[in-house]
């Protein structure tokens, strides 16, 4: 049979298998395994079926502990079952794969292996996770590369269903998960051949039947547990032997031999590595070259490491070994070891007479590469006579000083592989045309290719570095390129912040993106890029990829054109045909888009060559231009030293020194960060400007800001400061400025769309328009700096249910990563404006502590007094009960500091304990007052010598009042952490709810979430979903003493605050939810508001508030803030690429699920209307 | 009993009233309520040059955004399997109502550049489409193009897509054309086999509370027949073509005047939105009381016997007729 070769990563790899060999599939999203649960759903959603001829079922749960349960229960009812997860993920199924093992059930949990959340979440890849459930009783099965994780996917279930010992499948999170290579496919024979029916039949007969019914599960005293719990031994003893037979059996089937613990290198080898997953990868190939070299090393790659054999793995251990070293990818605080290196020293003493000296030694956290460099530097570690043990190597560490050093110039990169490294900007499509061109040179000719893609932490504006590799060979090397024959920048402005030609060796090609011609370029490179490319003797071409694409309408796309630029150069493929071979692959890939986008493709390849110019480098360094610092020269040591460092792309450099021991941080720090990634900002007419602050209101980045001032702030004001009358009845005889923040602007344009005032005589010019950045962006700099440094206006004398007064306030959450135009930051700048001097912020993991605290810098910030939002992030489950955590210790130290208050009233003095125990709160100069009152108290209490005093010092400022707000999106409020957001609302606490409302899990790609309208598609509900969005408000309404308010700010910006001020004020429990618009939607962001129009005038989403203290007032507590219904629910929601693709991909179900889904807005609608209309008493809420 | 049949476009057709493209001509389900209701045809809704195109566009546009950016979310939406665009959902709209009505059904194309959305014409045709009708309008708002450009560039288009089927092709015009008798004989010498007077627009308004063009569509009125009447009349016995009537068709009256006027059918739609589909049977019916009260026997005998060629005074069509308007305004009276 011919072997089909494909180009895919290790997630789509294993899902392949998965989906092929399973009947009932459970899923939940986390990164980095989302995909495979990803593509599982759409398979079953394009009808794909399974080995069996029938489509599996793929079900979404609220979180992988439901999936898990879901798992066992469809594992018990006798169905094929897997799953797909990792981190965090894993750990919340680590109860039921206790069960699942202990009850010798089949199954096999694909995971991708990640970090778990310690001092700081990492999404990245290493082998925690795994490692926290290797007491579990599943069989750990690790596989190294992504043809590993398409074999070792079909090997586990094989070796599960066959031993009943339950198998996690795991591969290195990212660097295999994500890595695209080219592999063999395993036909539907090998599949067959390699799960017999009868093992499938024996599973079923396993599975609980009232036709034969037994009972599983009992609770067992002490008399007969233990017994019990040892009775599984024999399975596990031959579970070794069975994963080796199959293993065997999948070698004669398909060619690919694989062992319980391979050996690699010399047969008579001295010092050995013994290591698991993509580094043993590494290891592996640099043994090779070493031994090739005449040393004397090796390595041994687990695969299975649990059930661990002994036996086996003694086996392979060549004799003449004198050190072994145990890599572990993963950290156990406090252990003896790590638990790879307690094993090879149990096994060795337990199975062997050698008695080599053993070492450990960790690799890897978080993706950190594993070069050839450091593994020979763990070689070399062994030759020593006192090597150190329980070191780390790919990191610095000054702290403990048990690090390894190695020489980053050491290399094993065969001279036959291509290397290529692309920088791209995120939206231009680079990475996409890279999967392209390695699908063409994988798949069109007899080349392997390898390509792994590293993207920014920031969801707008961020890079994209793509490491590709071509050869003649299976490329094995999971480690990124470090010396390329082509680099590639596809945006001119990265030469003047990152080192972009370090990836470039002696001799490459250097391709720019430039609006520079070829005569002209060289004089606007920065100095650096110019020795760079003399010192290296670089070919150097420019494209101007801007152009073409504009003349092709594909904006600032320029993926196709680059690609093609690349191919034209690099000689991968003779010219000609390498343009066929693009113009097929664009066919393929956009000819269900419709045959307008395919030409529109063709046409930029088509213009390109004709565009692509060689520079004749003849040039001295001449430039005027450097590389700009990281962050200003002004910038505090701590921002310079090392966020600068990790800003520019050298965070790997960053010591162990450098680090907070706990994860503290700092906050204010994104304000150092001037990314400067827009190339419009907007620009203020004052002679238009009604001063209404919607603009300051909505600007998502905090980048356009609001000040009213005496007009003696101007003398000395750069002089293109604008500035006109304030008019504002509390501040008579003021100026009033609006100022843009040029470089921190994302040209998001929600604040031109929100602004109302029109010029009377050219009514499309507004108060605010957007203009080109680079011609202000000095004076407006100058500006934003002069700005910044007027005083703000006293809090206490600002109306704070007037929108405009409030936009007065200084924000306290500013220039996030977020994408440009997003839909929910505005509420937590909003949220920062009118409480952030006195609040706690608990955040879920999601989009909204990823943009709120993904380093290197940090938006929430302090204002001049210091003060500002404390924020953290426990995890996705637990984000309210974390919160309502934060307010029992305000609660229980604000108590005990006012029952501390009467017994120091000899020192404190009676009229400071009374004002402290009586001031009212609940606005700000009372506010005011009270801070005032805690300083005069910490004077009085400075020096005291009786212990008590010293006791309320310390919680002094807790008698200032803080609020505690509980942040997060859908996927935490409706799904994971529903369980928990409804007992803190039952609590009665006084916490504040914020749900940033996207309906869908958009962090991690849209994911359809409890909150996912019906009628919409989303990932895991790609045939649209079905049933309606959960009702969360009317939920949270049933208890009758919870705040509950549904807003959307550009419907109404003034309930929007109005909900805000209520929520924080009310001192029991609180919930808003904010309608957000996301990117997940398919919308243009710049249109964003307008959509939330839409959504409340279609009574899709109506607004309302409901204040349980009306009900002390004898008033119905709900009101609704919205009118009737006012247009179709389609008119609203056919402008969202979510509902529109489904009535492109099926038609009928679109047309059925949008008229049930308008039954749904009217049904609620009337509901609501009928409980806002009820008096009092009919209402029952007494 | 009269003969209320007709031709058109070479299609036996039995009364002479067609629905016109419109949003009710969109669903199979309606065209089967409309063939109920007693119309002879129906023209579909309008396949769009700018559908076909911009669709495609958008969708990639929207498909693509935000993707391969930020690690955890390489994208936002699923990959569905196969979408379909407007342009095959048309064809297969016209497949299906093709099988489900007995009546003919006439494709609408709505474009003006000869690029590759043409190609449509031919999957309509071979979707089984008994004829075409080919919307052209075109808002030059380019100072430096001429009425022959744009002319030229219709009489190309009606070539292009004439030499794409083979199924009769009717050519849908606005009024804004300065030799229209001229323009008509050379669409008929490009191909084409009947035209469609007049086309409607959406026409922007302004919205003073917003200060915003707003586009809105108003229903046709009987008052707005008099234009594609008089059109007709004229052009009526001078250009060989077959000729509907559409804009302000509301009544039998209006019937029987497009009829006398010159034209082979009238169109209606703003009369169904307003009235509901039993209005087609009212004027079928009041059409029929008319001719049998007057002994008209066909449709036939009726058709361009009020037109500028059949009647007593043509000058009546022409200009002297706004004098004689004119003149017979009494700005004193009551």
């Amino acid at each position: 049979m011919t072997k089909q070769l494909v180009n895919m990563d290790g997630n789509e790899a294993t899902a392949y298998v998965a989906h092929r060999t399973n009947e009932v599939i459970a899923i939940y999203p986390i990164t980095p395994s989302s995909t495979m649960g990803e593509l599982a759903d759409e398979w079953s959603a394009q009808k794909r079926p399974n080995l069996w001829g029938t489509i599996p079922l793929v079900v979404e749960m609220q979180s992988e502990g439901g999936a898990s349960g879901a798992v066992h229960g469809a594992l018990q009812a006798g169905a094929l079952t897997t799953t797909f997860t990792a981190s965090q993920g894993l750990l919340l199924m680590i109860p039921n794969m206790f069960k699942i093992a202990g009850e010798l059930t089949s199954t096999v949990f694909h995971v991708s292996a990640r970090s778990l959340a310690c001092q700081a979440l990492s999404i990245f890849g290493d082998h925690s996770d795994v490692m926290a459930v290797r007491g579990t009783g599943f069989g750990l099965l690790a596989s190294n590369s992504v043809q590993e994780a398409h074999d070792a996917a079909l090997i586990a279930q094989a070796a599960a269903l066959e031993s009943r010992v339950p198998f996690v499948h795991f591969f290195d999170g990212f660097r295999t998960s994500s890595e695209v290579n080219k592999i063999e496919l395993i036909d539907d024979e090998t599949i067959r051949a390699m799960i017999p029916m009868e093992y499938v039949q024996e599973h079923r007969a396993r599975g609980l039947s009232p036709d034969r019914p037994v009972l599983r599960g009992t609770a067992q005293n002490p008399d007969v547990y233990f017994q019990g719990r040892e009775t599984v031994n024999p399975f596990y003893a031959v579970c070794p032997d069975i994963v080796q037979k199959h293993m065997d059996k999948f070698a004669k089937l398909s060619g690919r031999s694989y062992h319980l613990f391979d050996y690699v290198g010399a047969p008579d080898a001295e010092r050995i590595i013994v290591v698991m997953g993509s580094g043993a990868e590494t290891a592996g190939e640099t043994a090779r070259y070493l031994v090739e070299r005449g040393e004397k090393v090796g390595v041994i790659v687990v695969r299975l490491y649990r059930p661990f054999s002994i036996e086996h793995f003694i086996k392979v251990l060549p004799k003449t070994v004198k050190t072994i070293a145990v890599l572990d990818r993963t950290k156990e605080p406090g252990a003896a070891g790590e638990p790879l290196y307690v094993d090879v020293i149990a096994a060795l003493k337990e199975g062997s007479a050698l008695n080599p000296k053993v070492i450990g030694g960790r690799y890897g956290l978080s993706s950190k590469e594993f070069t050839p460099a450091m593994a020979k530097a763990v070689f070399d570690e062994m030759s020593k006579p006192a090597p150190k043990n329980h070191f780390m190597v790919g990191i610095n560490d000054d702290v403990t000083h048990n690090s390894l050093d190695y020489d980053p110039a050491f290399s094993i990169e065969s001279p036959e592989t291509v290397r290529c490294v692309f920088w791209g900007l995120g939206a231009d499509g680079t990475v996409g045309a890279n999967k392209n061109s390695i699908k063409i040179i994988g798949e069109e000719t007899s080349n392997y290719s390898q390509g792994y893609f590293v993207y920014d932490s920031k969801k707008s504006g961020g890079n994209t570095i793509s490491h590709l590799r071509f050869g003649p060979k299976p490329i094995r090397s999971p480690y990124l390129i470090s010396q390329a024959q082509f680099v590639a920048c596809h945006q001119f402005s990265f030469l003047e912040r990152f080192d972009v030609l370090k990836y470039a060796m002696p001799g490459a090609v250097f391709l720019l993106n430039s609006l520079y011609g070829p005569e002209e370029v060289w004089d606007h490179l920065p100095r650096e890029t110019q020795q760079g490319i003399l010192d290296k003797k670089l070919r150097f071409y420019v494209i101007n990829a801007y152009n073409v694409a504009e003349a092709t309408g594909m904006g600032t796309r320029i993926n196709t054109i680059m690609q093609t630029c690349f191919f034209a150069i690099s000689g991968v493929l003779p010219r000609e045909q390498a343009i066929e071979e693009i113009k097929k692959s664009i066919k393929k890939t956009y000819g269900r888009r419709g045959e307008a986008v395919v030409q529109q493709n063709f046409q930029a390849v088509d213009m390109t060559l004709a565009n692509l110019h060689e520079v004749k480098v003849t040039g001295k360094v001449n430039s005027t231009i450097t590389r700009r610092p990281a962050v200003p020269a002004e910038a505090p040591e701590y921002v310079r030293e090392v966020l600068g460092k990790i800003i520019s792309l050298q965070g790997d450099d960053v010591p162990v020194s450098a680090m907070p021991v706990d994860g503290t941080f700092p906050t204010g720090t994104t304000q150092w960060e001037k990314r400067n990634i827009s190339l419009e900002i907007p620009e203020w007419v004052p002679d238009l400007c009604i001063q209404c602050g919607k603009c300051v209101f909505v600007c998502p980045h905090a980048v356009i800001r609001a000040k009213v001032y005496e007009p003696s702030h101007l003398e000395g004001a750069p002089a293109t400061f604008k500035s006109l009358e304030a008019k504002f009845k509390e501040f008579p005889g003021t100026r009033y400025t609006i100022q843009v923040a040029p470089e921190d602007c994302t040209g998001c344009a929600l604040c031109v769309e929100i602004c109302p005032a029109k010029d009377k005589t050219q009514v499309g010019r507004k108060a605010l328009n957007m203009v080109e950045q680079p011609p202000l962006r000095e004076q407006e700099v100058h500006n934003w700096n002069y700005f910044l440094n007027i005083p703000d206006v006293d809090r206490a004398a600002l109306n704070l249910r007037t929108l405009k007064n409030t936009q007065l306030l200084e924000p306290l959450f500013e220039f996030s990563g977020a994408c440009g135009g997003c839909g929910e930051t505005p509420y937590i700048k909003l949220l920062s404006q009118l409480f952030g001097d006195r609040i706690l912020v608990a955040n879920a993991t999601g989009c909204s502590s990823i943009y709120g605290a993904n380093l290197p810098t940090t938006p929430y910030t302090f204002n001049k007094d210091g003060r500002g939002p404390a924020w953290s992030n426990s995890l996705f489950e637990d984000n309210a009960e974390f919160g309502m955590g934060f307010r029992l210790t305000l609660d229980k130290q604000g108590e005990y500091a006012r029952e501390l208050l009467p017994h120091l009233a000899p020192i404190i003095g009676d009229q400071l304990v009374t004002a402290l125990l009586t001031t009212d709160q609940t606005n700000e100069a009372g506010l005011k007052t009270q801070r005032e009152n805690v300083a005069l108290l910490k004077q009085r209490l400075q020096g005291q010598s009786d212990p008590r005093a010293h006791d309320l010092l310390s919680l002094a400022d807790v008698l200032v009042r803080k609020s505690v707000w509980i942040l997060g999106g859908d996927g935490w409020a409706y799904d994971i952490g529903y369980g928990g957001l409804d007992h803190v609302l039952a609590s009665g606490r006084d916490v504040n709810l914020l749900v940033l409302d996207t309906e869908v899990y958009s962090n991690t790609g849209g994911q359809s979430s409890k909150s996912t309208p019906r009628a919409a598609v989303a990932k895991f509900a790609a045939q649209g979903k079905g049933m309606p969005k959960k009702d969360l408000g009317l939920i949270a309404m049933a208890y009758g003493y919870v705040y509950v308010a549904r807003v959307a700010m550009g419907a109404s910006d003034q309930q929007t605050l109005n909900a805000f001020l209520e929520a924080d004020a009310y001192q029991g429990p609180s919930i808003i939810i904010a309608y957000s618009h996301c990117i997940a939607h398919g919308i243009d962001m710049s249109k964003g508001l307008e959509q939330q129009k839409l959504a409340v005038q279609s009574g899709y989403w109506p607004l309302y508030r409901y204040n349980p203290l009306l009900l002390a007032e004898g008033k119905n507590p709900l009101t609704l803030d919205s009118k009737e219904p006012s247009i179709p629910l389609e008119q609203y929601a056919y402008n969202e690429t979510r509902y529109k693709m489904l009535v492109k991909s099926d038609e009928d179900r679109a047309e059925a699920l949008i008229q049930l889904a308008q039954r749904d807005v009217k049904a609620r609608w009337e509901y609501y209307k009928h409980m806002a209309s009820q008096t009092f008493e009919e209402s029952g809420n007494d | 009993m009269v003969d209320l049949s007709t031709t058109y476009l070479g299609l036996k057709l039995k009364n002479p009233l067609v629905a016109s493209a419109s949003p009710l001509t969109e669903k199979v389900e309606n065209m089967r309520r409309l063939e109920e209701a007693g119309v002879s045809a129906v023209v579909m809704h309008s396949l769009f040059e700018e559908q076909i195109i911009h669709e495609s566009l958008e969708l990639d546009h929207f498909l693509n955004q935000g993707t391969e950016t930020f690690a955890e979310a390489l994208s936002y939406l699923p990959s569905a399997g196969k979408f379909t665009l407007s342009p095959e959902s048309y064809v297969e709209t016209v497949r299906k109502a093709r099988k489900a009505v007995g009546i003919p059904v006439i494709g609408s194309l709505n474009g003006v550049s000869s690029g590759g959305w043409i190609h449509y014409a031919k999957k309509i045709e071979d979707a089984g489409a008994d004829a075409l009708e080919l919307n052209l309008y075109y808002l030059p708002t380019d100072a430096n193009l001429t009425s022959t450009a744009i002319e030229d560039n219709y009489v190309r288009l009606v070539s292009d897509i004439r030499a794409q089927v083979k199924i009769p092709i009717a050519v849908k015009l606005s009024p804004f054309f300065t030799a229209l008798p001229n323009f008509a004989r050379r669409l008929a010498e490009a191909g084409a086999n009947g035209l469609v007077l007049f086309n409607r627009f959406y026409q922007p308004d302004l919205d003073l509370e917003a200060l915003e063009v707003a586009p809105n569509l108003v229903l046709s009125t009987s008052n707005e027949l008099r234009l594609p009447l008089r059109w007709i009349a004229i052009l009526y016995g001078k250009v060989e073509v077959d000729f509907a009537l559409t804009s302000g068709v509301h009544t039998a009256e209006d019937m029987i005047k497009a009829v006398m006027a010159g034209a082979n059918v009238a169109m209606t739609t703003s009369a169904l939105l307003l009235h509901g589909l039993p209005q087609a049977s009212k004027m079928l019916e009041g059409v029929q009381k008319w001719m049998t009260e007057r002994e008209y026997s066909s449709i036939q005998q009726m058709r361009g016997s009020m037109s500028q060629g059949a009647v007593a005074e043509p000058a009546a069509f022409e200009r002297a007729n706004y004098m004689k308007v004119l003149n017979s305004f009494n700005p004193n009276a009551k």
